[in-house]
């Protein structure tokens, strides 16, 4: 069992969803409620890196990240180190890649607030931000749960990215997903099977517990 | 504290007039569906921004187009209550109401809890609260935001008829603590003319008629755009009592008026809305009719419409009936203003929530 590589992932999936939290809030509610012309094309952006095969998408951002590109220029001169073949760079790319499981239930989330509320929660003299707080964020947030959830245990099993933009590196980005690989690939079934046992339990634990959540959240409001 | 609103739109619907409302005045703002009567209540909310307007309350200004000046409607100190009430459904009653004050005040919130009749529920939450409990909460959260104007959208077309006749007598009792102006947007010309002091009858957008409920109401040109069959009068009674076979009696200036389901206790004060064509008049005292209700009157005016109807003008005592006849009868009975009269009604064409 590579233990280095489990903490690696749960590691990144943290992270993932930590950052993706406050982008997933602003971004769907701003998608929710904001009309304007352009916004179906924002939307399928989003929505791309759910339909690129993840090696397509890992080949762009290697090109992206890489050493002669601005970003990873950039990088480097600001941190001294490249972007590619890191733990960063593995977040950056895992961010990019999580966005549409994090902004589509977000926006779902706050477009099932009725419009009334919100004009009630400010006839009620509440600014944008208290309603956000108040009234909005807990309406929303069974969908904002199912967006983390959705972005962590998707970022436990992701491969094909990783693999791209990180290699196999042990304890920088060698996750364990990718750790199972190398299991197979080195004829070790029993530590693939257990690691791959292990990510089981996990998301089946995770994805539980969402639900457990969202029924008891239903019933308050139902 | 007085409320002024000017408004001129193109869309969604074409605006254009201006009013005013009273501190504790309860104006009525009434007109067909589609007519712009919920997006002039949202104007004064702040809830939408016509091209060219303004609203002021008390020499506040909270919306003026030529100045460049729209304050945001969480910075206007007012109260709404929307048709679908839209409570907070996370927060319970008493939290609700204290969603609408700067500094949650429980106290304040259990208090006007209290003031709308709903005792004992603070700690429900919306689900489980009954559509006229909700509408108590909703009405109990405007007043909570000590609104310099209390704005009702239809606040008493989600209920079922008992409910809502049961609300109606709740806003009269409740009238006495709103100092402020208060706008009831409604099509329900009965709701209107039982609570309102003052109608503005809007037809496309445009102020049709302006005045006060009993002028509005009288008036078949106002009346056009709301239906002619909506013409109605209030007529004062005070309930002496329930008689062996289920009617009540009251009395008014000039006689009894004997009707079904009333339940107010003897000494009552009521108001009956006593719809015009649903009067019979008759020269004489009219003997072995099935009518119950005969009351000695005073015509004090005639006034034909454009059809083959008048609007007849009765005075009971010190107030007035209408009665909606044929041109031809008025001139079979060759009624003249002066004229003694006696106007008929039956039992049973006052509905129970025609009476408050």
């Amino acid at each position: 069992m590579d233990w280095t590589a489990l903490t690696l992932s749960l590691e990144l999936g943290l992270w993932t969803v930590a950052i993706l939290l406050p982008v997933s809030v602003l971004a769907g509610r701003w998608l929710a409620y904001a009309r304007f012309p352009g916004k179906g094309a924002v939307e399928a952006l989003v929505m791309l890196p759910l339909v690129l095969p993840p090696t397509v998408f890992g080949f762009y951002l290697l090109l992206a990240f890489g050493r002669n590109s601005p970003v990873g220029t950039f990088w480097q001169d600001t941190f001294g180190h490249q972007l590619v073949f890191t733990f960063e760079g593995l977040v950056v790319a895992s961010v990019i890649f999580n966005l549409p499981f994090a902004i589509q239930p977000a926006q779902r989330g706050f477009e099932a607030i009725a419009p009334e509320l919100r004009e009630a929660a400010a006839t009620c003299g509440m600014s944008p931000w208290k309603s956000l707080r108040k009234v909005e964020l807990p309406l929303a947030w069974p969908g904002l749960m199912t967006a983390m959830v959705l972005t962590f245990a998707h970022t436990l099993g992701e491969f094909g990215i990783v693999l791209m933009i990180g290699g196999s590196i042990p304890g920088e980005t060698r996750t364990i997903a990718i750790a199972i690989y190398d299991r197979v690939q080195a004829f070790d079934m029993r530590g693939a099977g257990i690691m791959s046992a292990v990510l089981v339990a996990i998301s089946f634990t995770t994805i539980t517990l969402t639900y457990l959540l969202s029924a008891r959240i239903g019933r308050r409001l139902a | 504290m007085t409320l002024t609103v000017t408004l001129r739109a193109e869309a969604p619907i074409p605006l254009d007039l201006a009013f005013a409302v009273a501190p504790e005045e309860l104006l009525a703002l009434v007109g067909p569906s589609g007519s712009g009567k919920t997006t002039i209540l949202r104007t004064i909310a702040g809830l939408w921004r016509p091209t060219t307007g303004r609203v002021a309350v008390d020499g506040e200004c909270w919306l003026d187009t030529a100045a460049g000046l729209a304050l945001p409607a969480h910075r206007r100190h007012v109260g709404v209550v929307f048709q679908t009430y839209a409570l907070f459904p996370h927060m319970t009653a008493a939290q609700n109401v204290a969603a609408a004050m700067d500094r949650p005040d429980h106290t304040e919130a259990a208090r006007l809890l209290d003031l709308v009749n709903l005792h004992g529920l603070s700690d429900r939450r919306p689900a489980q609260l009954s559509g006229g409990q909700q509408q108590r909460v909703a009405l109990a959260r405007a007043l909570a935001r000590k609104p310099a104007a209390l704005l009702l959208d239809e606040p008493f077309s989600a209920v079922d008829r008992a409910t809502r006749e049961r609300l109606h007598a709740e806003i009269l009792a409740l009238r006495a603590h709103l100092k402020m102006p208060v706008v009831l947007v409604t099509h329900d010309m009965n709701e209107a003319q039982l609570l309102a002091d003052r109608m503005v009858v809007i037809d496309r957008g445009r102020l049709l008629r302006e005045g006060t409920t009993a002028a509005v109401m009288a008036d078949p040109d106002a009346l056009r755009a709301l239906g002619i069959r909506e013409v109605a009068a209030l007529l004062p009674a005070t309930v002496i009592g329930a008689e062996e076979d289920g009617l009540t009696r009251l009395d008014t200036a000039t006689g009894p008026l004997f009707l079904p389901g009333i339940d107010s206790p003897p000494g009552t004060r009521l108001r009956v809305r006593i719809m015009a064509h649903d009067v019979i008049l008759s020269r004489d005292r009219p003997m072995g009719l099935s009518a119950q209700n005969i009351l000695p009157c005073t015509v004090t005016a005639i006034r034909p419409g454009d059809g083959p109807g008048v609007m007849v003008h009765l005075a009971v005592g010190d107030s007035v009936i209408l009665a909606r006849i044929t041109r031809r009868a008025a001139a079979e009975l060759a009624l003249q203003p002066g004229d003694k009269a006696h106007a008929v009604l039956k039992s049973m064409s006052v509905a129970r929530d025609h009476i408050a």
